[in-house]
């Protein structure tokens, strides 16, 4: 009896006070039997999801950085662009001379400059965060047009560097990243499980994250209890900087290239999940575990009707479809 | 000098800074061939941007348009195609419904869920596209295919005059088109019951609602009419370019918010002039163009688009400040 409640307590705090997480996890196991049921055979094979492993990290990481944009009320419409920044820059740091030659080498010489290289992207990831939080918190421009604006440059600075085509032929050790596996598990989905791990500790248990849900549900109340606003904010949009350069580390590790607009459709996903995942763009609301049911749910989705064989184009009108329903449901439930 | 108090007035010294620069830098900026395509490159860019002038006046923003447009348009085409009809005024005016509808299905969920617009028009521009391309396919209506009175009617010229080379070069009759829509829109928001309204939800929707302004009307009102404004862009660029692309406008949303920003008006709603916006609209236009002519290499063009956002955002919130303090 004692242990049943002490689970049914642990249960309840991984759920969380608010029903969102309960109504996702039930739209997640409908979504689940659905697709079990219209593929029989072809769904519930293990290398289905071995394979959505190795694909759902860069998006779930983009997600979980998109909530944390949208904790103080804010949105990040430039985390696609700094993923690929940080993957091209880091790749043409391969592609230097005297660093090709070490990396082909191999050795140490190559795992110095691999991690170098991740050094690199987290940097710039770091700065264009950086560079995002001071014009928004700062210069005080509106999040959507400081981070359109920044996508912008971004982009362009990726297309300027690359002057168009893709950057292919990555390190093996970089590849390792996106497609190696690490006790039976994907690296990437290991690397997911890290950094909602991080962003979870930061949200729940520090200082930092109270202080941004505080800013996200009342700018005007936190600025009189002292918090200093416009400092965390900066920090928010660095964290998200960062994340999107992991998610740029993992997508050009899995495919082994980097291109200036490479995962441009990632950016309306990562919106719509965070979102389904119990987020409220207004601010002050918003939950790992809600975003990542959100991401199992729609990969689930989307990788069963790719099964389906139905075209692309369709699969991006039902997430379009699925983000206004959500809205919809998640309106007439907060109005009853 | 209460001139330089005016928005328009800066914005259109910029714009003479600008053009001077440019002219400085290489005189070919000033050639009749040139002034006349960079005429031409406002229209339909134009339009689209007085739609979103009328979104971002009341508060909201419209990513969903280039969708609606490149829907009204390739829909609009095949369907000629399809039936074998051709023509000019029937056709418009199916792209306009079209644009109204998929306008009016923004304007329902922005108002009856409450919903950010932004989160909105994002969804819905994806639902748009996708089923677009998923459903009518993705295959370029080309020139031998398109009806040949829509054609006709994109190449009609206001004037021609022989260039310095030696070629004719014209001014397309669509600038009349543009401004007559800039001065049927600048009358609906200044001299009309809603076009008060707009600016007065804009401007802070709960005394709106307080003060008697019949917030759904308003909503509804904007959102079709930005979407009217796209459907009729979309076929307006099929018959200047003689071709039919589903994908089409794809990014145009970011040059279409910033010229419009760099016009003047606030995301916050409740300001914004028809003049601003089409200064805000030549700026942006004339400058992308003219990177070429400064001889600077086209993948700088992002980079730039993006800089004059920030640019012009930072202006704008600097003044907000101001006035409020």
């Amino acid at each position: 009896m004692v242990a049943e409640t002490r689970s049914n307590s642990v249960f309840r705090r991984l759920l969380g006070s608010d029903a969102s997480i309960l109504q996702l996890a039930v739209i997640t196991v409908v979504i689940f039997v659905l697709m079990t049921v219209m593929n029989p055979d072809k769904f519930l094979r293990y290398y289905n999801f071995e394979s959505i492993t190795y694909v759902m990290p860069e998006l779930g990481i983009l997600c979980l950085a998109m909530m944390v944009a949208m904790l103080t009320g804010g949105i990040d419409l430039s985390i696609v662009a700094i993923a690929n920044l940080a993957a091209i820059t880091a790749g043409i740091y391969f592609k230097q001379p005297g660093v090709a030659e070490a990396l082909a080498a191999g050795g140490t010489g190559a795992a110095f400059h691999v991690t170098m290289g991740v050094l690199i992207a987290l940097m710039v990831g770091l700065l264009s965060g950086l560079l995002n939080g001071v014009l928004i918190a700062r210069l005080r421009i509106i999040p959507i047009l400081a981070t359109l604006g920044t996508g912008q440059v971004f982009a362009g600075l990726a297309l300027v560097l690359t002057g168009g085509p893709a950057i292919a032929g990555f390190p093996d050790a970089w590849t390792w990243i996106g497609t190696g596996k690490l006790l039976g598990l994907a690296v990437p989905f290991w690397i997911l499980i890290v950094v909602a791990a991080v962003v979870a500790v930061i949200l729940t248990r520090t200082h930092i994250g109270l202080n941004l849900m505080l800013i996200g549900t009342n700018a005007r109340a936190a600025v009189f209890v002292g918090i200093r606003s416009a400092r965390m904010i900066i920090y928010s949009y660095t964290m998200t900087g960062v994340m999107a350069a992991i998610a740029g580390i993992l997508l050009s590790g899995r495919t082994n290239s980097a291109k200036a607009d490479f995962g441009s459709s990632y950016l309306l996903q990562a919106v719509l999940i965070a979102v389904l995942g119990g987020t409220n763009p207004a601010g002050g609301k918003g939950r790992v575990a809600g975003v990542l049911l959100a991401l199992v749910s729609l990969m689930l989705l989307s990788s069963g009707l790719q099964i389906m064989r139905v075209s692309n184009f369709l699969i991006d009108a039902i997430w379009g479809a699925f983000l206004v329903v959500v809205i919809a449901i998640n309106y007439l439930r907060s109005a009853k | 000098m209460k001139i330089f108090q005016s928005t328009e007035a800066v914005i259109a010294a910029v714009l003479i800074l600008v053009m001077l620069a440019i002219g400085f830098i290489n005189p070919a900026f000033w050639g009749v061939d040139n002034l006349f395509s960079l005429a031409k490159s406002n229209v339909v860019i134009g339009i689209m941007a007085l739609g979103v002038l009328l979104v971002m006046i009341a508060g909201g923003i419209d990513v969903s348009f280039p969708a609606i447009a490149a829907a009204a348009l390739y829909i609009t085409v095949r369907t000629m195609v399809a039936i074998g009809y051709d023509g000019v005024v029937l056709p418009f005016i199916g792209a306009c419904v079209l644009g109204i509808l998929l306008g009016a299905f923004n304007a329902f969920i922005i108002e009856r869920f409450k919903m950010i617009p932004l989160i909105v028009t994002l969804g819905t521009a994806s639902i748009i596209r996708g089923l677009v391309l998923g459903l009518l396919g993705t295959s370029i209506v080309n020139i031998n295919k398109m009806p040949k009175e829509l054609i006709a009617f994109g190449k009609v010229d206001l004037v021609s005059v022989t260039a310095a080379n030696g070629a004719t070069v014209g001014l397309t009759a669509m600038v009349l088109v543009y401004l007559g829509v800039a001065v049927v829109m600048h009358l609906i928001l200044r001299h009309t019951m809603i076009g008060r309204s707009i600016y007065a939800y804009g401007g802070d929707a709960e005394s709106a609602r307080r003060a008697g302004v019949n917030i759904r009307k308003t909503i509804f009102f904007v959102y079709c009419t930005a979407g009217l404004l796209a459907g009729f862009a979309g076929l307006l660029q099929a018959s200047m370019i003689w071709q039919a692309n589903p994908r089409d406008f794809v990014g145009w949303e970011l040059d279409v918010i910033a010229a419009v920003v760099l016009g003047g008006a606030s995301i916050f709603g409740g300001r914004g002039s028809v003049l601003g916006t089409m200064l805000g609209v030549f700026t942006l236009v004339m400058i992308k163009n003219s990177l070429i002519l400064m001889k600077v290499d086209t993948t700088w063009q992002r980079v730039v688009v993006g800089a004059i956002i920030i640019i012009a955002t930072a202006i704008t919130a600097w003044r907000d400040r101001k006035k409020l303090a």
